[in-house]
């Protein structure tokens, strides 16, 4: 896994989206279905995602199945880096 | 007069085979509805209810998801003549717990008959139902009557009267005792014929919605409209539109849809997070009209929304807006779709200070005011002062209504119905002044926030807060701050605590975050841990929250400007 994906979504949602910087995301922490990003700023993740490293996310992938921690989700980014 | 039974009823004999809605569902195709397979699926469910041995009159709680089951059981609780209400579905967000004693709260004060969900869903209601209780039925979507052929004349729907209570709007206020709006046959059809009136309503017309149905909005506007109109309807869940806005451009232009309703934050939402890939081909000229409405209204949303999409045919008169409460069944004023909603610039310090809308003086701070409209021809305004007199135009006051689409009364709530209704005007709360004829509304009376359409009481919020341990109650406050950018309020919570230690403070933040959104499901934007004797009180100790909200804007600010990043 490469951790360079998850300090940026770490970042990412650390600053953009909890407003709080400094604020440390255990890459197994729930994001979703602890509350922490809410629906809206889910699309606005993606649209991170997608921009950052130019891959595609499905609008049906967005729930907390693919995308409810920062290893899941890096892992998602990966394997589209790879084809 | 006629009852929403007969109407729909009528509407099938004459044309059983026009599309009534087309439901859609992101993982399915689209799946239209006739005329006539929507009174065939609400007969099953009538037929069920029957059979379960629930009264005309009885309510009728349902608790299922954007589904055919939602509509057809809307309907079955219509044809027989009993009282449906419509809740929303347990969240992924949402604790279980909290969402249990929500519903035995209110079970205890609507006192259904009957409860319809879900086999996957049976225990968690069950789990809210106490001995004793009004609810005799728990209807699975799995133990349904055999699908037959409609006979009608069984139907104790058919002869309900114009004044009996068709059904429940609940108020999305998210813990305690909700208020049940009980609308009658007689209000529904006079808010129909107004706000049908005031649009122009033909039977060319298309509604495209994406609301929840459990809001007026969505049920009045996005649902019973166009069913009772013989309108067609596009409908697609808020689910998937959170997550994929641009299904409503899609099918804007696949249907030809003519009118929707969005609340304010939807107009940014659309602008900022659809990306070019997803609009290739669309064509939104057939839109006459997109309907701000639920929030505050903001000029600025409809300049984003209309740059935006003005190259796929967007026209800018189709941006309008309308004042609406479910307690009037649906709309109250509603701005004239032949010219876009007058925008008005008033002095800003003769607004705050005096409580007046005036033309700005040179050189002074403005306000940029958008109008919702002129009452419907069924509506009177008024702006009331503190005393509930009357006040002239220009003054901000609380508006007031009185109508022929009047609720009958909140559901078991004498109380609070009494307390609303003053000499046969409503007191809606909000905060507005009349201009010309038209509606401005400037704010509200109570310090509700209003976030993505939802009404949030903040002591809800605040209490949530006191239930985590190391904050106290009374040393936190909830406000809602406007964000230009998302067109909607941002809910803040400040919780005083009495550890100095940061890293325990993050604790403290997170579990604030996580307690409150598990219990209310509204997402907090910034969580801000202080010490001790942070939070200004009254001097009768009640907490202050405007001037805490300006305290904290304050900090918010100077931190900006010392270039440190704030928290």
């Amino acid at each position: 896994m490469s951790d360079s994906i998850l300090i940026v979504l770490e970042q990412y949602i650390s600053s953009k989206i909890l407003k709080q910087p400094d604020r440390k995301i255990n890459p197994e922490e729930f994001l979703i279905s602890s509350g922490m990003i809410d629906s809206f700023s889910l699309v606005d993740l993606a649209l991170f995602v997608e921009d950052t490293f130019n891959v595609r996310i499905e609008d049906a992938e967005l729930n907390a199945q693919t995308f409810n921690s920062l290893n899941q989700l890096a892992a998602l980014i990966e394997s589209r880096l790879e084809k | 007069m006629t009852t929403l039974a007969e109407r729909l009823y009528a509407i099938q004999i004459k044309s059983p085979e026009r599309i009534a809605v087309y439901l859609q569902d992101s993982r399915k195709p689209d799946h239209p509805i006739t005329y006539r397979q929507l009174l065939r699926g609400g007969y099953v469910y009538a037929r069920t209810f029957l059979r379960k041995e629930i009264m005309p009159g009885e309510v009728i709680i349902l608790i299922l998801q954007h589904s055919e089951d939602l509509i057809y059981s809307f309907w079955g609780a219509i044809l027989m003549g009993a009282i449906p209400s419509i809740m929303p579905f347990l969240t992924e967000k949402l604790s279980p717990e909290r969402y249990r004693t929500d519903l035995a709260a209110l079970i205890s004060v609507t006192e259904p008959a009957a409860i319809v969900t879900y086999p996957e869903f049976e225990a968690e209601v069950r789990a809210a139902l106490k001995p004793g209780d009004s609810v005799r039925a728990v209807i699975r979507t799995d133990e349904l009557a055999p699908e037959s052929e409609p006979d009608i004349a069984i139907l104790p729907g058919l002869i309900r009267t114009p004044d009996d209570v068709a059904l429940l709007q609940h108020s999305s206020g998210t813990t305690g005792l909700q208020k049940g709006v009980a609308l009658s046959h007689r209000a529904i059809f006079n808010q129909l014929d107004a706000y049908g009136q005031a649009l122009a309503l033909n039977p060319e017309d298309v509604t495209v919605s994406w609301l929840p149905l459990y809001h007026d909005m969505g049920l009045i506007a996005g649902f019973l409209m166009p069913i009772l109109s013989g309108n067609s309807l596009v409908l697609n869940s808020p689910f998937d539109w959170v997550r994929a806005p641009h299904r409503l451009m899609q099918a804007v232009s696949q249907y030809k849809g003519t009118l929707s309703w969005l609340p304010n934050f939807a107009y940014n939402f659309c602008a900022q997070k659809i990306r070019d890939r997803y609009l290739e081909g669309v064509d939104l000229s057939s839109w006459r009209a997109v309907i701000n409405c639920s929030e505050p209204v903001h000029w600025e949303s409809h300049r984003i929304f209309y740059e935006r999409f003005r190259s796929y045919g967007l026209k800018l008169e189709a941006l309008q807006t309308s004042y609406a409460m479910a307690e009037n069944v649906f709309g109250v004023t509603q701005s004239d779709l032949s010219r876009p909603p007058k925008v008005e610039e008033i002095d800003r310090e003769m607004f705050m200070s005096d409580r007046k809308a005036c033309p700005p003086i040179d050189g002074h701070p403005i306000l940029k005011m958008m109008s919702s409209g002129r009452p419907l021809s069924n509506t009177q305004i008024r702006i009331l002062n503190e005393h509930t007199k009357a006040l002239p135009n220009g003054n901000v006051g609380e508006i007031a209504l009185k109508s022929d689409c009047m609720l009958t009364g909140y559901y078991h709530r004498p109380d609070a119905t009494e307390k609303a209704i003053i000499d046969g005007w409503f007191l809606t709360g909000d905060y507005g002044y009349i201009s010309n004829e038209e509606v401005f509304v400037s704010g509200r009376k109570k310090d509700m926030i209003i976030v993505g359409g939802r009404n949030v009481y903040p002591q809800d919020l605040e209490s949530l807060s006191y239930e985590v341990p190391g904050v106290h109650a009374g040393r936190s406050v909830a406000f809602g701050v406007f964000n230009p950018e998302t067109g909607t309020e941002d809910v803040v919570i400040v919780a005083e605590v009495d550890s100095a230690n940061e890293a325990e403070q993050q604790k403290i933040a997170d579990k604030i975050r996580e307690q409150v959104t598990k219990n209310s499901a509204i997402a907090l934007r910034h969580v801000k841990v202080v010490d001790p004797k942070w939070i200004l009180k009254t001097s009768s100790g009640k907490t202050a929250r405007t001037a805490n909200k300006e305290k904290f804007l304050n900090e918010l600010e100077n931190q900006k400007n010392s270039k440190k990043i704030p928290s």
